[in-house]
């Protein structure tokens, strides 16, 4: 009984795991391989099997404190050695230090006859000196499959595998087992029968002349793991894998506001520009002043102190400076300040993963809080719509939550819906400027609009863009009769609306004065009636008075008379 | 722990043989009996044989490329020719030393 609690007990323990320091692997595999089992890296020819394994090792002695022993049984110590080079790995020097054993394991069929019975425990012996020379936590075998090969008795190989398997697992050993990818199963020797714990398949393929390396995790006993295919690629800095499963709608969301680097266009949304960390369309049609809006935005940014991040899919970081600089705008400033990092290639150059990555590698260094995309809409020509779609997705997703503000410029071509863009994206951008051309009286002017701005009140006016030398000014546009005015028929208009204006002030001017006169007369007249009134109330005034003195004298003579009277 | 085996008759070329084991194993002992046996019965040459131990001296299977055991190396004359198994197959044994040739026996 106490056993068996005990037994439950044991099993609880979740699944140990030794992360392989490799970019992306670990979130996949959610923190490495299992530790002390054998994981079993499987894909063709040249798809990158070996510098799994080796960076495993490598990083674990590195950067987890892991020796490792490398038994390679294809190609010499210095084959090797020289292969990782190019990635900055120096297993000699590691090999030195004693984190690091190389044995080279030749088995040559031509040189050896057999003759009765045999087992490996040569190899076991040559491992575990090697284990135990380092104090070794890693194990690789590159490829462990030679060895059928070099003896002829599969059934004695077998009994062996399974031994080999059982010993390393009960040393604890970390193992990456490589082997090449068999017809229709994973491993030519179906050695995933013997170790099921981790199976990990590598692939690459080419579409259009481009390579993709893919990397998939099949199996992974007793774990939660990422199930798609998920691109890598192998630079300079050695394998990284693209990490975004699945696109989670959680990101933390800002208040701020930044400037769009055009004063006109930040009034046109609320007076304040775009939030900070939302997706920004620039969309429009060729020559319509997109690089030059993004140009803006860039300008303001490293005005405010901001790093920011520039790939170019079209022209050179020094032609769109000398470009911008016409409008002025001076981007050679902010890249001598080292705020803007203007980086161009080719879309062609590689396929869409690695374009992907690169940008990816270039955010992790740069750290920039803006990144423009210049135009995204060239990157189909190397890959499908619908794998720019989902580029661009795990993009904006990863920039979101990070919170960087982001900026693609997206062409639309002559042919295509203006409200359209090529690769769908425009419903995951959370502000979308919209640039087009207006022909009108022989002329072809530049107008914008805000098509939308998630969360904000934003203009619904179609504004002229002019590009002038002092950057980008927004006039609004006339909306008449004829359509939209815009270029030197808005300048008619204007002057048209000037001549009026003029013509209506001088109307109301002679009226004024014409009324002002006539209240001056009027004034005038009231004035005279106002004399005229004193004098008759005078005139009233001195009759009353008249009047009165001789009622007093009336009364004085009746008084008298009476007097007169009664004295008799 | 080399053990030496001479041939009585003056040697016509000396065959140098190197058998390496792991341990006392039923399989190791089996290779050194059917060495012993296989060098008597073809005395016709000098034989020098070692016997090499890998439990004892582990880093000579790096060195001398060891994988399975038992392996016999003929290091001498050369060119170096290498014999895996419990060397219980004798005219196997024999050709692989090129002691006799293959239509021989």
């Amino acid at each position: 009984m106490a056993k068996k609690t005990k037994q439950r007990m044991r099993e609880l323990v979740p699944l140990q795991k030794a992360p392989t320091g490799i970019a992306g692997l670990d979130e996949i595999t959610g923190g490495g391989l299992p530790q002390g089992r054998t994981t079993i890296v499987c894909g063709g020819p040249g798809c990158g099997k070996t510098m799994l394994g080796i960076e495993f090792l490598v990083r674990g002695a590195l950067e987890f404190n892991e020796p490792g022993v490398l038994m390679a049984f294809e190609e010499t110590p210095q084959d090797i050695a020289s292969n990782v080079a190019s990635l900055g790995f120096d297993i000699e020097k590691l090999a030195a230090e004693k984190k690091l054993f190389l044995d080279y394991i030749s088995v040559e069929p031509s040189e050896v006859a057999e003759t009765g019975d045999y087992d490996l425990e040569g190899l076991f012996i040559r491992l575990q000196n090697a284990v135990e020379t380092i104090g070794a936590k890693r194990v690789m075998f590159d490829t462990v499959e030679a060895l059928f090969t070099g003896f002829a008795n599969p059934g004695i190989l077998r009994a062996e595998f399974r031994r080999l398997f059982r010993w390393l697992k009960d040393r604890g050993l970390t193992t990456v087992l490589t082997a090449e990818r068999g017809e229709g199963t994973l491993t030519r020797q179906g050695l995933e029968e013997y170790v099921s714990d981790c199976v990990i398949l590598l692939d690459h393929r080419i579409k259009d002349q481009i390579s993709a390396r893919r990397l998939r995790v099949v199996k992974y006993r007793g774990t939660k793991h990422g199930a798609d295919e998920y691109p890598f690629l192998i630079d300079q800095r050695g394998m990284s894998v693209l990490p975004i499963t699945a696109l989670q709608l959680k990101h933390e969301v800002s208040n701020e506001r930044i400037s769009s680097g055009v004063a006109d266009l930040d009034e046109m949304l609320e007076g304040k520009g775009y939030y900070r960390g939302s997706t920004i369309l620039l969309s429009g049609t060729a020559g319509s002043g997109k690089t030059t809006l993004a140009a803006s935005l860039v300008d303001a940014t490293c005005r405010r102190g901001e790093r920011c991040l520039y790939i170019d899919f079209e022209e050179s970081p020094q032609q769109v400076a000398r470009n911008m600089k016409s409008v002025g705008i001076d981007l050679g400033q902010w890249s001598d300040k080292g705020l803007l990092f203007h980086e161009a290639w080719r879309p062609t150059q590689f396929g869409i993963e690695m374009h992907l990555l690169r940008i990816y590698k270039l955010i992790e260094e740069v750290k920039p809080q803006v990144v423009v995309l210049d135009p995204i809409t060239n990157l189909i020509s190397s890959s499908s719509e619908k794998e720019v779609y989902s580029m661009l997705l795990r993009l904006i997703d990863s920039m979101k939550s990070t919170g960087i503000t982001a900026a693609f410029v997206s062409l639309t071509g002559g042919s295509d819906s203006l409200e359209g863009t090529n690769i769908g994206i425009s419903s995951l951008t959370d502000t979308w400027i919209l640039l087009r051309d207006v022909e009108l009286n022989g002329e072809r002017n530049r107008c914008l609009y805000v098509l939308k701005s998630r969360g904000m009140a934003h203009s619904n006016q179609l504004r002229e863009f002019v590009l002038t030398g002092d950057g980008i000014q927004l006039v609004p546009a006339y909306i008449g009769s004829g359509g939209v005015l815009t270029g030197s028929s808005r300048v008619a208009q204007e002057a048209k609306e000037k001549a009026d204006a003029l013509l209506r002030q001088q109307e109301a001017q002679a009226n004024r004065l014409r009324i002002d006169r006539r209240r001056l007369a009027l004034q005038a007249q009231l004035e005279s009636l106002k004399v005229e009134l004193a004098d008759v109330e005078r005139e009233a005034a001195e009759t009353g008075l008249e009047e009165h003195q001789r009622e007093a004298e009336l009364k004085l003579d009746r008084e008298r008379m009476a007097e007169s009277r009664g004295s008799k | 722990m080399p053990s030496k085996s001479k041939a009585k008759k003056s040697p016509k070329s000396t065959i140098d043989l190197r058998l390496y084991v792991a341990g006392q194993t039923p399989k190791s002992l089996a290779a050194i009996s059917n060495l012993k046996k296989i060098c008597d019965d073809h005395s016709d040459a000098a034989y020098h044989i070692e016997v090499i131990d890998l439990v004892k001296n582990p880093a000579l299977a790096r060195d001398h490329q060891i994988v399975a055991i038992p392996t016999l190396v003929r290091s001498l004359p050369v060119p170096i020719r290498k014999i895996i198994g419990d060397l219980s197959d004798t005219d196997r044994v024999l050709v692989g030393l090129q002691i006799v040739g293959p239509g021989a026996c």
